[in-house]
């Protein structure tokens, strides 16, 4: 089953590397009010890294090259899977579609998802930055272990929120679908993964107070021509994309280039953590709807059964102890 | 055949043969159409596509969510909360006021009422179900695609997508069920089906089976104002079909928008405290 995925990837890698807006004549189709059309179910899963992997000193692979990497990148995550490992208890990830190549994924001859700067890589930390990185690991700190309480585990665990969403929107591993509605004024985003929800409004309204802080910032959209643009503030700072602060400023341009492809670029503007903006690009694929409720922490018995488990262990290393002690 | 086509229907058959049958025909749908009519009949704005326009941040504005029965107003369940966290007294939004429940559910609502600390879904952050989400007292938002018509809440980030063209029956249950959309006339008519059986209708530990079925109308009455009618039907719970209906009222100002209420972290001390390490004695 495997060796027959990986056919089918390398047969349509050619035909399928990610347009640039410039160069196409594509004009989207209209919402009846007049927006171009955006809407449907897409996915933004790929296999090329945010940063350029270390001894790749070019922006753009040969599709041979760009073939290979993914063949390596699938079998990296089906390794996941290696039987009576812990990862082939939690997921198998040859199955339900949780690899990312056995459904519509962007194909990319980039080396790096970011292209400013053109070493592909985050920018170096301000010494703000560095500050409040240490204090960050501080806090981290006090909160103990992993496994020491709910609230020292990881977001995703704990079914806070996980990389869909963003803004930036990222790959959030699997199940990285989205579901684009428009309607006057609104550009809304149904992310798949905790049934996260961005409506956009296009009515050039002002930030809120500086005081409202979200873990999705607040977003404020407008299109340029063919071109979504979505600027985002009021981050809470307590979702870190790769160490950004409560003051990041993301501004995100969505482009349809094709039937069945949304151009995504977006720039990163953090002063208190980064000594200049960052950009990046990828895109959305088209894929097959609909979405089903993803009742996250409704059934998060994988964190309660961690704790209870974790708390277990300790009960039986002290009895272990006493035992000994008395010996 | 509605009265304004009728009025079309005579201007361009004035010199045809027909001009008469289709002046009757009309009349008598005229007259129709005035004793049905029971509340004064509001067109609302039309979508470019020529849908009935709900567009908008909605808000039910009553005590649905602390019990959907009349009831009088009653002492906080939590005592350090006082006079501030104390039950507002309401005549209730379910039609002939007492829920039609078969014996032995009417006991299990009043089990679920004394234990309701422990047990009501919203105080441990869980998606609120169909139709409390609507009356919970947070807004939500009505986005109206073409094909998809999302109803984005604030609550948990809850969202329903109703499917009006697309339609295929619940793949599986859920909290929020599978939502299958249609036009009558003005009114948005939303059937779901495909629940799980653990989502309350409030505070009340009013409830419901995983058989649950919802069927919604919403009627624009005025500008900023919807009628809100929901059917539910559920023969291992109640002993027939009933209804509920309210108000909903737009948020107007300017800069309305659903905020965020990621109230995960506010219940996981809750439901996850006693798990927490002790410090090592």
């Amino acid at each position: 089953m495997k060796r027959l995925v990986l056919g089918a990837v390398a047969a349509v890698f050619l035909a399928a590397s990610v347009p640039s807006a410039q160069t196409r004549p594509y004009k989207a189709p209209r919402t009846p009010d007049g927006q171009p059309d955006l809407q449907g179910f897409w996915t933004n899963a790929t296999y090329t890294p945010l940063e350029r992997p270390n001894g790749v000193t070019k922006a753009l692979y040969t599709p041979e090259e760009a073939e290979a990497a993914i063949k390596q990148a699938i079998q990296r995550e089906s390794a996941q899977t290696e039987p009576g490992t812990t990862a082939d208890v939690h997921y198998d990830f040859s199955q339900f579609g949780l690899d990312r190549s056995q459904s519509a994924f962007v194909r990319n001859l980039r080396t790096s998802l970011i292209v400013d700067p053109p070493d592909g890589k985050i920018p170096p930390v301000t010494a703000e930055g560095k500050r409040r990185l240490a204090e960050r690991a501080e806090e981290a700190k006090k909160l103990g272990g992993r496994w020491d309480s709910a609230e020292s585990n990881q977001l995703d665990d704990r079914c806070l929120i996980m990389a869909g969403p963003g803004p930036p929107m990222m790959d959030a591993a699997y199940n990285s679908n989205y579901h684009i509605v428009q309607a006057p004024g609104y550009v809304m985003i149904l992310t798949e993964m905790i049934h996260d929800v961005r409506t956009i409004p296009l009515d050039g309204r002002a930030q809120p107070d500086a005081k409202v802080r979200q873990w999705m910032g607040v977003s404020r959209g407008r299109w340029e021509g063919e071109t979504l643009v979505v600027e985002t503030t009021n981050f809470n700072g307590k979702n870190p994309f790769r160490g950004s602060t409560e003051n990041m400023k993301v501004i995100e341009r969505f482009t349809r280039v094709a039937d069945d492809t949304i151009e995504y670029k977006f720039t990163i503007d953090d002063p208190s953590m980064w000594t200049r903006t960052w950009s990046a690009e990828s895109a959305m694929r088209k894929t097959v709807g609909p979405l089903f409720e993803h009742a996250c922490h409704e059934g998060n018995l994988g964190l309660y059964n961690t704790l209870v488990g974790a708390r277990l262990e300790e009960k039986r290393a002290q009895e272990e102890a006493l035992k000994k002690g008395s010996k | 055949m509605n009265v304004r086509r009728c009025e079309g229907a005579k201007v361009q058959n004035r010199f045809l043969i027909g001009t008469m049958t289709a002046a009757v025909a009309c009349g008598v749908l005229l007259a129709l159409t005035s004793v049905m009519a029971q509340a004064p009949a509001y067109r609302a704005p039309r979508t470019p596509d020529g849908k009935p326009n709900l567009n908008g941040i909605w808000q039910a504005m009553n005590t649905a969510n602390w019990n959907i029965e009349p009831h009088p107003a009653a002492p906080s369940p939590v005592r350090e909360l006082g006079a501030a966290g104390a039950v507002p007294a309401g005549l209730g939004v379910v039609e002939g006021g007492e829920i039609p429940y078969l014996p032995e559910a009417r006991k299990k609502q009043q089990e679920n009422y004394a234990n309701r600390l422990k047990l009501d879904p919203e105080i441990k952050c869980y998606l609120p179900g169909v139709p409390r989400a609507t009356y919970q007292g947070f807004p939500f938002q009505i986005i109206q695609g073409t094909k998809h018509i999302m109803l984005v809440h604030e609550f948990a980030g809850a969202v329903r997508t109703v499917y009006m063209t697309d339609q295929t029956e619940a793949p599986a249950d859920s909290w929020m069920g599978w939502s299958n959309g249609r036009w009558e006339g003005e009114t948005l008519v939303v059937d779901t089906k495909g629940f799980n059986d653990l989502s309350w209708f409030d505070r009340a530990g009013n409830f419901h089976s995983e058989a649950l079925h919802v069927v919604e109308r919403f009627t624009p009455r005025s500008a900023e104002t919807l009628n809100y009618e929901v059917t539910i039907e559920d023969p291992k719970v109640f002993s027939r079909p009933w209804k509920m209906s309210m108000p909903l009222y737009k948020r107007v100002e300017r800069n309305a928008q659903i905020l965020e209420f990621r109230c995960v972290e506010f219940a996981e001390d809750l439901l996850y405290g006693h798990l927490r390490k002790q410090p090592a004695k």
